[in-house]
């Protein structure tokens, strides 16, 4: 379908002026401007709350917290990460590319892009005035598991809450990217000839309309059995707290799909551009895409082998959940063989992509150790855990979002970034990153217990690896802050159109200016 | 596929982040007044009031840029994907509490109830070993209900058959109001959405009096155990769907006296009886499986 837009004052193709500027924009590009520069904020706050917690794992003993507030840490960490860092990341992300990438002069619903945007502010402040409140911040666990979840003080319905405005804003969100990338399309760009980032991006979108509304209806459940008398989670009025379990792992298993599939897509965009090769086994990809986002919906009970399930069940989790390393493992070769015989080069979008796909991969390799049921017995609640998921949300997606920011960031602002701090940066953090998680591999086998303030004495030195390799991490993280705000003032190198050399072969948003216009594609490209 | 005009794309929204002001307002508000706080109740109708302006003020611009001739045919095709994924997540939201009225009649309560026990599932032994397994059912601790726990299950074929048969038949109501439009015959539209939206809030009407005999003397209320706790969510949230797609058919209705639809154009129309077969179909799934098996 051919594209030309309209705007309803002819007059006025720049941004207004000021701060109303961002709150009333309807622009693609300042919507996801306005996600990113959020996700950065959020991803230093959680970061913040994540050296809190290292810190008192620095040594045995109670040092600087108390229990409770150490939960809240733990708590609050995991929900800022997941929905105020990564998904808020991935959706500006989504909002800056995927329009230039399709051939589309903007969202397909701009209102409600605003909408999706504007309501994470609101959710972000009463998510943490929580901590606050009479009784602390939430603390069971971002999980929120009754009936733990249920004894918390005035934080509860605050905490509810909140999750309930993410869903509508991921929801809102999800609606306008399937409908930009299935309505919005340029003449010619098939859905095969997509680039890799917009169709994951839309097998995302898919699962984030399935999983946000169970999430939204299991923590209702939460607030009238503590405020309206039901019994969905109580075993004395017929529930069962297993089942609150088993909702919110229907929708927690292909939530860390959304925050892993858009890395994937990523790093699909990146790896062929520096490989100088078109990607390997395009449509491969575009499948084992898929038939992750189909068996996301039917893995969940892996997260609950220990609660006591018939055995029949475990065995099916088992198996369902060991098939996901097939469809994954089609990407891990593809991108291995999109390198082979490349003519490599590797600035930092790049070294951020190998990283990635090597990291990931080990975290990878530890689920699938946890998919065995018998053995998950024994790495069950520990820092094994803590180790896997932060090896592929932290190694895995933040490097892919980081990797992101690199490769599109002399598009968004129009001059380089310095490559000599960037690489600095990226070695920083990938040394630090391993220093701080790959120890917990041992501490988890030996035992140690996750969401705990204090430990026996035997695991003192890796803790102390552990909390060294934190605060590296955390501060390298600065560097990528210092390099953000340079190039949205211009400073640095002017960016050619193309910005990577051949990137033009690579996608429609390098045959654009950089910076890229306000308003770009406003008569639809022809795709050949 | 040809290009009528261009793709309207609207400059500076003030709506949404009014919407997030509502929002966040009613739900601090509604937070606060769980927690027994005196400011709660006025801070949450401050919310409400302003989400429900923002809806006034964002679909009037929506109506008015419609009636203007701004949206061509590719905006209306987002419209209509639009609608359809939101449906799509409504969906996923009700089968949450189905998949909780199915977990506890299927897996939880027969196993407290002792099925299992020779597998492994030890429920049974560990809580209540004297509990057995009759649906409907409060639990072992008969947690609410009447004196002694008592209470009595809502039967399917009084008030809710009743109630089936209207929603079936507005069902049909809004698709010959559907042909009317499609014939442009005016009368035969305005007569069958208003039939539909009057058998809407008679459905709701007849609710109310199934919900007042069920607290007044059935003993059956929110707190009636497992069956009271998802008799009342999913029949309550479905309620609140009827109530929202009889007010927006009501909205449809009187924007069809006004003229604002014609044979070709008329997306409100057809997301408004979209909503109301959804809202339909799920009503049939609460037939089945919450009154009548």
């Amino acid at each position: 379908m051919s594209v030309t837009a309209i705007h309803d004052d002819h007059h006025d193709h720049g941004p207004t002026k000021g701060f109303m500027r961002w709150v009333t924009t309807t622009n693609h590009k300042d919507i996801g401007t306005l996600y990113l520069v959020f996700s950065l904020a959020m991803f230093m706050v959680g970061g913040a709350m994540a050296l809190v917690i290292r810190a008192e794992l620095f040594e045995p003993g109670m040092q600087f917290v108390d229990p409770l507030f150490f939960n809240s840490m733990t708590t609050l960490h995991a929900l800022i990460m997941v929905f105020g860092a990564v998904m808020p990341a991935f959706a500006g992300l989504a909002n800056w590319m995927i329009p230039m990438m399709i051939g589309s002069p903007d969202m397909a619903l701009p209102r409600l892009n605003n909408w999706s945007f504007w309501l994470l502010p609101f959710a972000a402040v009463m998510l943490v005035s929580t901590l606050f409140m009479d009784g602390g911040a939430a603390a069971a666990g971002w999980t929120l598991y009754p009936p733990l979840s249920l004894q918390a003080g005035a934080s509860f319905p605050f905490t509810i809450f909140t999750i309930h405005i993410l869903g509508i804003s991921s929801i809102m969100a999800a609606i306008n990217i399937i409908v930009t990338i299935l309505n919005m399309r340029a003449p010619g760009m098939t859905l095969m000839k997509m680039p890799l980032f917009v169709w994951t991006w839309l097998i995302t979108a898919f699962l984030l309309i399935a999983i946000m509304p169970v999430f939204a209806g299991a923590v209702t459940m939460l607030l009238t059995d503590k405020f309206f008398g039901t019994s969905f989670f109580n075993a004395a009025g017929g529930g069962d707290p297993v089942l609150y379990q088993h909702l919110f792992w229907f929708f927690g298993h292909p939530e860390v799909y959304v925050l892993i599939l858009p890395s994937f897509g990523i790093v699909s965009q990146i790896i062929p551009t520096f490989a100088r090769k078109p990607l390997f086994g395009y449509s491969s990809m575009v499948y084992a895409t898929a038939s992750i986002g189909f068996l996301s919906f039917v893995v969940w009970a892996h997260h609950q082998y220990t609660v006591g399930m018939p055995v029949e069940g475990e065995l099916y989790f088992t198996y369902a959940t060991m098939l996901i390393a097939v469809p994954t493992g089609v990407k891990v070769f593809n991108w291995m063989s999109t390198m082979w015989q490349g003519a490599m080069t590797f600035e930092a979008p790049m070294l951020w992509a190998i990283a990635f796909v090597v990291l990931f991969t080990m975290g990878g390799f530890t689920g699938l150790m946890m998919a065995i049921s018998p053995a998950d017995l024994q790495y069950h609640d520990t820092y094994f855990i803590v180790a896997h998921f932060h090896y592929v949300l932290v190694s895995g997606a933040v490097f892919a979002i980081i990797a992101a920011v690199y490769y599109w960031l002399p598009k968004w602002t129009g001059v380089m970034y310095d490559e000599r701090l960037a690489n600095l940066h990226f070695w920083l953090t990938t040394i630090s990153v391993n220093v701080c998680f790959f120890p917990q591999h041992f501490l988890g086998l030996a035992g140690m217990p996750r969401r705990i303030p204090d430990y026996a004495l035997q695991f003192a030195e890796f803790n102390a690896w552990s909390s060294v390799g934190a605060f590296v991490f955390g501060f390298s993280q600065l560097i990528l802050c210092y390099i953000v705000v340079k190039s949205m003032r211009g400073e640095g190198e002017k960016a050619t159109d193309e910005v990577w050399e051949g990137a033009s072969e690579h996608g429609l948003e390098w045959q654009l200016p950089s910076p890229a216009p306000y308003h770009t594609w406003e008569h639809s490209p022809h795709i050949h | 596929m040809a290009l009528h005009g261009s793709y309207y794309l609207p400059h500076k929204a003030t709506q949404p982040i009014l919407g997030s002001i509502g929002l966040f307002m009613l739900l601090v508000g509604f937070s606060n007044y769980l927690n027994g706080s005196d400011l709660g109740p006025t801070m949450m109708w401050i919310g409400v009031g302003i989400l429900a302006y923002m809806m006034f003020v964002w679909f009037g611009s929506v109506i008015r840029e419609s009636v203007a001739g701004l949206y061509n045919h590719q905006v209306d095709v987002s419209f209509r994907m639009g609608m359809i994924w939101f449906i799509t997540s409504e969906v996923f939201f009700f089968a949450a509490f189905f998949g909780a009225l199915f977990y506890s009649r299927i897996l939880a309560l027969p196993w407290m109830g002792g099925e299992g026990s020779a597998l492994g599932v030890h429920t049974h032994q560990y809580l209540w070993d004297t509990f057995k397994n009759v649906w409907p059912s409060n639990g072992p601790g008969h947690i609410g209900g009447k004196e002694g726990g008592e209470f009595e299950p809502m039967a399917a074929w009084g008030i809710p058959a009743i109630n089936t048969l209207i929603l079936l038949t507005s069902g049909a109501t809004v698709t010959w109001a559907h042909w009317g439009m499609l014939k442009d015959n005016r009368k035969q539209l305005i007569i069958g959405l208003a039939a539909t939206v009057a058998l809407g809030f008679l459905f709701v009407i007849l609710q109310g009096v199934e919900y007042h005999e069920a607290y007044s003397e059935m003993g059956l209320t929110l707190g009636t155990g497992i069956y009271g706790s998802t008799f009342f969510m999913l029949t309550g949230f479905h309620g609140l769907h009827v109530s929202i797609g009889a007010i927006i058919l009501t909205v449809v209705l009187l924007r069809s006296i006004r003229g604002h639809f014609s044979s070709e154009n008329h997306f409100a129309f057809e997301a408004a009886a979209w909503y109301w077969h959804f809202v339909d179909v799920v009503w049939l799934g609460l037939f089945i499986f919450v009154y009548w098996l």
